[in-house]
C-alpha cells in the first residue's frame, strides 16, 4: 500500500478518495485552485499544494503541476477522480514517467475507449453486443435501405449533423422508409446544409443500464448493473442499483459482456461500461447493446458500493499499489437496492441553470451517506460543476430503498442557493418511477409536473414572516406589549417572481396572528417551540435578507425592505444587459456607440458546455460594455448598457 | 424577603372581585375601541384610497416588529366634543426604532383632517414633554391640517396651546434631543413648522405637503393659481426649497427613512444597572382577584405588590412604623425600584417614613413607583395639633424635590392631599397610569356632598329655617351624582389628567416600560426643598 497519494481533483470525490485513503492509513495530498483555497477538501487533506488560477485549465486541468506537487510531497501515486484529467492517455504517461503510479487504467485502455467508433468495433470483434447500424459513406438510397432491412424495423432515420429532434425520423415498415429518407434528407439540408443521414435501430423504452467492473490489468469481476434511466438532456438524475426488474439471465449476460470488454484491453481499476437496453418488452438478454467505456470511477459508485460493501476507492488504491483483484466473481454478493440523487445549485424554473452563491446553510439527515464536497458557509463558485452533493440510500427493497430518498431529500436542508431538491423530490415521488417504469425519456415527458410547484402553504408564508421579523426568536415578557390591541406590522416578503405582504399582530412573546392576504394564521409559541394553526412549525434559517423555511423541500424568501424603493427609481427594463448564469464570455458583439434593434445579438455566454446568446430586448445605442470575451461573470452581472437614442445624443 | 400572600384563589370574594374589575374594564376596553377605530369605516377608506397607511399601521412600521409600545392617552378626548375627536386625533407613546426608545406622535388624518382639538394640544404636548423629561428622540409622523378652527380660542393663543409644540421642538433639539419628521400628509398653516423645525424631514413623494398658506388661500391673497404639489410637495421641498431632506416614495419607504435616520443618531443611552428579569412568584392575573372591586373595602396592598415585582421579593423598610404607608426596595423586571403605596389613610408617622423613603432613594438613585390607593390625611384635633400638616408638608416636598423618576399607578383611590403626597400628576411623575376600578377627585362624593350639606344647613338654621332629611338628601344627590362621574377614570383619563387607564394584569409590564423610557436620562442629584422639621 502507499504511503501518500495525490488527489488530482476536487469537490466531493476527492474529499471522498480522500476519507478512504485516512481509514486505510494512507496520508493524503490535495491540490487546490485560488477559488478552492478554503474547500472542505484542502481541510480534510493532510498536506495541500496551490496549484493555480480557478479555471480548470489554469490549475486542474495542469498536469505537470499536479505531478510536481506530487513529486514536492512525496506523493507515490495519483489518484484522478473523475472528470479533469481521469481519462487523459497523455497525463497517465506523464504520471508513469514521473515514476508515480497512476491510480486508474493504462493510457492504453483509455485511449482504445477513447474513440468512440474504434472502441466499438473493438467491442463487436470481442462478441460485445453493439447497437445495430449504419453510419457509411455511401448515402445512396438503395444502400440506406437495404442497411434499413438488415438492422431490422423499425428503425430511426437520424441527420448526422442532427440535434434538437430535427432531422429524425422513426420508420416502422420497409414501404415507408424511400418516403421518410427523403423528408429527413430536406429537413437536414434545410436546417444543417448537410443531408448525410445514418440508420439505427430505433429503441422505443431506451434505459440506460451500466455495469461496474473492476480490472487488475489480467482479469476483470463485475460488480453488477446500475440504472442511470433518469436522465435530463444526458446528465444523470437518480441512479439505482441494482437495476429494476432485472433478471438472473440478462445480469450474466450484461456482466459477462462486461468483463469481456475490460479484460480484452487488459483493464485495471475501476471502470463502467454502459450499454443501451430496449426495454419495451422488460429486460430481454438479446437487447442490450454496448455504448461506451468509462474508463474511471463513475459519480454514481456509491450505489455499487452499498449493494456490495465494497468500498471501490479500496480496490483501486490496493490494486494501484499491485495487490491482486480483492474478490473473485463467486465472492461478490449483491444485497438489498441503492439509491443516488445528485443534488445541484441550480434553478430549475428558469430552465436547470446553474446557480451560484454561498451555502448559508447545508444540513443532511441522518442515517443517509451524503457525499459532499462543501459545507455551511461554503460557496458554490461559477467554476466548476454546481454539485453539493450526493445523497445515497441502501434498503433492503427498491420500495423501501425509495420511501427512504423520499424521506433525506425532504429533511435535506440547503439555504442560500436555489437547488433542484424539489426537482429531485418530485421524482423519488413519482408514480411510474415508483412502478419501475424508467427509462430516459421519462423526465422529459414528466418534465411540467415534476417541476411543477407545490404552492407554498399560508403556515410556511407565516413562518417566513415571523423569522424575518426577528419574531420566532425573540422573548421576554416586553414581546408585542401593547395596552389596549395588538399593532398591525407589515413585513414584506419576495417568494418566486411575488410579493408577499404579511401583517404580524403579535400578542405577547409566544403568540402572534399572521394576516396574509387569504386569511389568518394563529402562531403560538408552547415549550419554547412554534406551532402554526396547531403544526409544529418547520426548521427555518435566516441570514441576511434570506429566510428559507426547510418545508417542501426550501422555501426561500427575501426579505424586502422598503429602502430599495429607493426616490429616482431603478433603470428602465431592458437597458441592461445582464448574464443569466454564471460563465465565460465567449463573444461580445456590441460596441459602444452601435445602435441596436431588439433581438441584436450583443454577446455569447458560456455556461455548463453550452452558449447562451444574449439578445437586446429594446432598441437602442450601446453605452457601455462592461467585459471582454474571456472574461468569467457571476449570475446577474451586467454586460453592456443601452440608453435610449436621444440619451446618447 | 418573599411576601406571603393571605388571598384565597378562586374564593367567593376573589370571584365577585373579579367579575367586578371584569366590569371596569370592559367599559375601558369599549372606550379603547373607539380611540383604536379612528375617524370611522367612511374615512379610514378614503385615506387607504390615496395610497396611505392607516395612522396605527404607520406607527407600527416605523417601530421594530415585536417590540413593546407603550401608548399614552389612548381614551383622551373620550366623550368630548361629542365624541368627534377619537384618541384626541393623535396617537402618542413609546415605542422602539432600531433598539432605541423613542416618543412617537402620529396625527390621525382620518378624525376631522388630522385638526388639532383642545385635547389635541395637550396630547401633543404631554407627549413632549414625557421626550424631554427622558430623553426620548421625537418621531413626528404629521399629517394634519393644523389647529381646528372652531374651537381656535383654546387652541392657538395661551402659553400650553398650538405655539408651544415648534418651541418644545427647538428646545429639545437644543438638548440633543433629536425631532424628526416625517410629513405624510399635510402640513398647513402652523403645522408647517412641524417639519420645518425639525433636525431631519422626510416627505412622501405626491402626498405630503407643506406651506404655509394652502393653494386656496394664496389664490384668495395674491391671485396666484398654483397646485398643491408645486406649492409644497415632496419634489419642491427635497430639490428646491430645502424644508425636508428626504423625499419618500410612499408611507413604507417614509417610514423606512426615519427608521434608518434613528438608527443614525450616536446616541448614547445611560448604562443602567439591571438585574435579570424574574417574574413574580404569585401570577399578575391574580390581581384581578385579590384587589376587592369595591374601592370602600380594605385589603393589604403587598398582595398587589407580590403580583408584580420580581420572585415577589420585597424589602420592606420600616415595616413597623407608620404601617398604612408601605415602603421598599424591589425589582421590577430586572429595574431596581423604591415602592411606596398605600394601606390606609395617611398619619403623621406615615407621612414622615415616606419622606424618609424618598430621601433614601433620591440618595441611591433608584427610581420610585407610587400604588395609590389613598383616602387622603388623617383629620381631626389631635392630627391637626400634632402637626399632621407639618408632616404631609415633609412628604409632598420630598415627592416634589426629588430628581429620581417617579412612575405613578392609581389602583384605587386618589384623594384630597393624598394625592399629592403620593405624585399626583401635579408631582411631576414621569408617566401617570390608572387602573379602571380607580377614582380620582378632591374627596369622595358623599363627603363633598356632607361639607356642602352642612354650610347650608348652618346657613339655613342661622335664619331659623329648618331643612328635612329629605330636603337634605335631594340637595346632596347631584354633588354625589356628579363626583360619581367626574371621578370616574375614564372622566379623568379623557382630559388628560394621567397618562392612560391599563389593565391592573398589565400593571407590571406598563412600570417595567415606563421604567425603561424613564432611565435613558441620567438620574441627576436631588437637591430638597427646605423641609418643615
Amino acid at each position: 500500500m502507499f504511503d501518500r497519494i495525490l488527489i488530482a481533483n476536487r469537490g466531493e470525490i476527492a474529499c471522498r478518495v480522500i476519507e478512504t485513503a485516512q481509514r486505510l492509513g494512507v496520508s493524503t495530498v490535495a491540490v487546490y485552485s485560488d477559488a478552492d483555497a478554503g474547500a472542505k477538501h484542502v481541510a480534510m487533506a493532510d498536506q495541500a499544494v496551490h496549484i493555480g488560477a480557478a479555471p480548470p485549465s489554469e490549475s486542474y486541468l495542469r498536469g505537470e503541476r499536479i505531478i510536481a506537487a506530487a513529486l514536492q510531497t512525496g506523493a507515490q501515486a495519483i489518484h484522478p477522480g473523475y472528470g479533469f484529467l481521469s481519462e487523459n492517455p497523455g497525463f497517465v504517461e506523464a504520471v508513469v514517467a514521473a515514476g508515480l503510479v497512476f491510480i486508474g487504467p493504462s493510457a492504453d485502455a483509455i485511449r482504445k475507449m477513447g474513440l468512440k467508433d474504434a472502441a466499438k468495433d473493438l467491442m463487436a470483434a470481442a462478441g460485445v453486443p453493439v447497437v445495430p447500424g449504419y453510419q457509411g459513406a455511401d448515402q445512396d438510397a438503395g444502400v440506406l435501405a437495404q442497411a434499413a432491412e438488415k438492422i431490422g424495423y423499425p428503425v430511426l432515420i437520424k441527420a448526422v449533423a442532427g440535434g434538437g429532434g430535427k432531422g429524425m425520423r422513426r420508420v416502422d415498415r420497409a414501404e415507408d422508409f424511400a418516403g421518410s429518407l427523403a423528408s429527413c434528407r430536406a429537413e437536414a439540408k434545410g436546417a444543417f446544409g448537410n443531408d448525410a443521414v445514418l440508420i439505427e435501430t430505433y429503441i422505443e423504452a431506451p434505459r440506460h443500464i451500466e455495469v461496474q467492473i473492476f480490472g487488475d490489468g489480467r482479469r476483470a469481476v463485475h460488480l453488477f448493473e446500475r440504472d442511470c434511466s433518469l436522465q435530463r438532456r444526458h446528465q444523470k438524475v437518480i441512479e439505482e442499483a441494482p437495476a429494476p426488474g432485472m433478471t438472473d439471465v440478462m445480469r450474466q449476460a450484461m456482466g459477462d459482456a462486461a468483463v469481456r470488454a475490460a479484460e480484452t484491453i487488459g483493464y485495471s481499476g475501476a471502470g463502467t461500461v454502459e450499454f443501451i437496453v430496449d426495454a419495451r418488452d422488460g429486460l430481454r438478454a438479446d437487447r442490450f447493446w454496448f455504448m461506451e467505456m468509462n474508463t474511471r470511477l463513475q459519480v454514481e459508485h456509491p450505489v455499487t458500493e452499498c449493494i456490495t460493501g465494497v468500498d471501490l476507492v479500496a480496490w483501486q488504491l490496493r490494486v494501484a499499489s499491485g495487490e491482486d483483484l480483492p474478490a473473485r466473481q463467486e465472492d461478490l454478493q449483491l444485497s438489498g437496492h441503492a439509491f443516488e440523487a445528485r443534488l445541484y445549485a441550480e434553478d430549475v424554473a428558469a430552465g436547470f441553470l446553474p446557480a451560484t452563491g454561498r451555502l448559508a446553510h447545508l444540513a443532511f439527515p441522518m442515517g443517509v451517506r451524503a457525499d459532499s464536497g462543501v459545507r455551511s458557509g461554503d460557496v458554490i463558485s461559477p467554476h466548476y460543476d454546481p454539485m453539493i452533493a450526493k445523497l445515497i440510500v441502501h434498503g433492503p427493497t427498491r420500495a423501501i430503498a425509495l420511501r427512504q430518498l423520499s424521506r433525506a431529500l425532504a429533511q435535506c436542508q440547503v439555504a442560500g442557493t436555489v437547488t433542484n431538491l424539489a426537482f429531485l423530490g418530485a421524482l423519488a415521488g413519482h408514480e411510474g418511477f415508483a412502478r419501475a417504469e424508467v427509462d430516459t425519456g421519462l423526465i422529459a415527458r414528466d418534465l411540467e409536473a415534476l417541476t411543477e410547484l407545490a404552492e407554498v402553504s399560508a403556515q410556511v408564508v407565516a413562518q417566513a414572516a415571523l423569522v424575518a421579523a426577528g419574531l420566532e426568536r425573540m422573548t421576554g415578557a416586553g414581546v408585542g406589549f401593547a395596552l389596549w390591541a395588538p399593532l398591525r406590522r407589515t413585513i414584506l416578503l419576495g417568494f418566486g417572481g411575488a410579493e408577499l405582504s404579511v401583517v404580524l399582530m403579535s400578542r405577547g412573546p409566544d403568540l402572534c396572528e399572521v394576516e396574509l392576504v387569504d386569511g389568518l394564521v394563529r402562531a403560538e409559541r408552547i415549550d419554547g417551540r412554534w406551532r402554526f394553526d396547531g403544526m409544529a412549525g418547520h426548521a427555518a434559517f435566516q441570514e441576511g435578507d434570506m429566510v428559507t423555511v426547510f418545508a417542501d423541500y426550501g422555501r426561500a424568501f427575501r426579505i424586502i425592505d422598503p429602502l430599495e424603493r429607493a426616490a429616482g427609481g431603478a433603470p428602465e427594463a431592458g437597458t441592461l444587459i445582464a448574464a443569466p448564469m454564471p460563465g465565460l464570455v465567449r463573444d461580445v458583439f456590441a460596441t459602444v456607440g452601435q445602435e441596436v434593434k431588439s433581438g441584436d445579438r450583443l454577446a455569447v455566454l458560456e455556461a455548463m458546455k453550452m452558449e447562451h446568446a444574449l439578445v437586446a430586448v429594446r432598441d437602442g445605442v450601446v453605452a457601455e460594455v462592461l467585459v471582454a470575451a474571456g472574461d468569467q461573470v457571476d449570475a446577474g452581472a451586467v454586460l453592456i448598457r443601452l440608453e435610449e437614442p436621444e440619451d446618447a445624443a | 424577603m418573599k411576601l406571603k400572600s393571605q388571598a384565597l384563589v378562586g374564593s367567593e370574594a376573589y370571584k365577585a372581585n373579579v367579575q367586578g374589575h371584569l366590569e371596569a374594564l370592559h367599559l375601558v376596553e369599549a372606550a379603547a375601541a373607539l380611540a383604536m377605530a379612528g375617524g370611522g369605516e367612511t374615512a379610514r377608506a378614503r385615506h387607504l384610497g390615496r395610497g396611505k397607511m392607516l395612522p396605527r399601521e404607520r406607527v407600527a412600521n416605523l417601530l421594530d416588529p415585536g417590540a413593546p409600545f407603550l401608548e399614552v392617552g389612548v381614551t383622551a378626548a373620550h366623550g368630548l366634543y361629542g365624541g368627534a375627536a377619537p384618541c384626541a386625533g393623535v396617537i402618542a407613546g413609546v415605542g422602539r426604532v432600531m433598539g432605541q426608545d423613542v416618543m412617537v406622535v402620529c396625527n390621525d388624518a382620518t378624525v376631522k383632517g388630522g385638526t388639532y382639538y383642545p385635547m389635541t394640544v395637550k396630547k401633543h404636548l404631554r407627549a413632549q414633554e414625557i421626550a424631554e423629561e427622558n430623553h426620548l428622540p421625537c418621531v413626528y409622523l404629521v399629517d394634519s391640517g393644523g389647529a381646528n378652527l372652531p374651537n381656535q380660542d383654546e387652541v392657538f393663543p395661551d402659553r400650553d396651546h398650538f405655539g408651544r409644540i415648534f418651541y418644545n421642538q427647538a428646545r429639545m433639539s437644543a438638548k440633543g434631543i433629536a425631532q424628526i419628521a416625517v410629513v405624510m400628509g399635510s402640513c398647513t398653516a402652523g403645522g408647517a413648522y412641524v417639519p420645518a423645525m425639525s433636525d431631519v424631514t422626510i416627505i412622501v413623494r405626491e402626498q405630503g405637503t407643506i406651506f404655509l398658506a394652502g393653494p386656496p388661500l394664496v389664490r384668495a391673497a395674491t391671485g396666484e393659481v398654483v397646485s398643491a404639489e408645486d406649492l409644497g410637495g415632496g419634489d419642491v421641498h427635497t430639490r428646491l426649497s430645502g424644508v425636508a431632506d428626504y423625499l419618500a416614495e410612499d408611507d413604507a419607504h417614509a417610514l423606512a427613512l426615519a427608521r434608518r435616520a434613528v438608527g443614525s443618531l450616536n446616541r448614547v443611552t445611560p448604562v443602567v444597572a439591571r438585574d435579570t428579569p424574574e417574574l413574580p412568584a404569585y401570577d399578575p392575573e391574580e390581581i384581578l382577584g385579590v384587589v376587592p372591586a369595591d374601592l370602600r373595602t380594605p385589603y393589604d396592598i403587598r398582595e398587589v405588590i407580590a403580583r408584580v415585582v420580581d420572585g415577589s421579593r420585597f424589602d420592606e423598610f420600616k415595616p413597623r412604623f407608620g404601617e398604612t404607608l408601605v415602603s421598599g426596595f424591589a425589582k421590577i423586571d430586572g429595574y431596581p425600584v423604591g415602592i411606596i403605596a398605600n394601606n390606609g389613610v395617611l398619619f403623621s408617622e406615615a407621612a414622615q417614613k415616606g419622606a424618609h423613603f424618598v430621601e433614601l432613594c433620591s440618595a441611591r438613585r433608584i427610581p420610585l413607583v407610587f400604588l395609590q390607593n389613598i383616602t387622603g390625611f388623617m383629620v381631626g384635633r389631635r392630627y391637626e395639633n400634632e402637626g399632621i400638616a407639618r408632616h404631609g408638608a415633609k412628604m409632598v416636598t420630598a415627592v416634589a424635590t426629588t430628581s429620581v423618576p417617579k412612575i405613578t399607578m392609581v389602583v384605587g383611590g386618589s384623594f384630597g392631599a393624598g394625592n399629592y403626597g403620593m405624585s399626583g400628576r401635579a408631582y411631576g411623575p414621569r408617566f401617570m397610569w390608572s387602573w379602571p376600578n380607580s377614582r380620582i377627585s378632591v374627596m369622595g362624593g358623599a363627603q363633598a356632598a356632607g361639607v356642602l350639606a352642612t354650610v347650608k344647613r348652618d346657613a339655613l338654621e342661622r335664619s331659623g329655617e329648618s331643612w328635612s332629611a329629605e330636603e337634605e338628601a335631594a340637595f346632596k344627590e347631584p354633588t354625589v351624582r356628579m363626583f360619581e362621574e367626574q371621578s370616574h377614570p375614564l372622566y379623568a383619563s379623557a382630559r388628560l389628567w394621567d397618562d392612560g387607564i391599563v389593565d391592573p394584569r398589565m400593571a407590571r409590564q406598563v412600570l417595567s416600560l415606563s421604567l425603561s423610557a424613564a432611565l435613558n436620562a441620567p438620574i441627576e442629584e436631588t437637591r430638597f426643598g427646605v423641609f418643615r422639621m
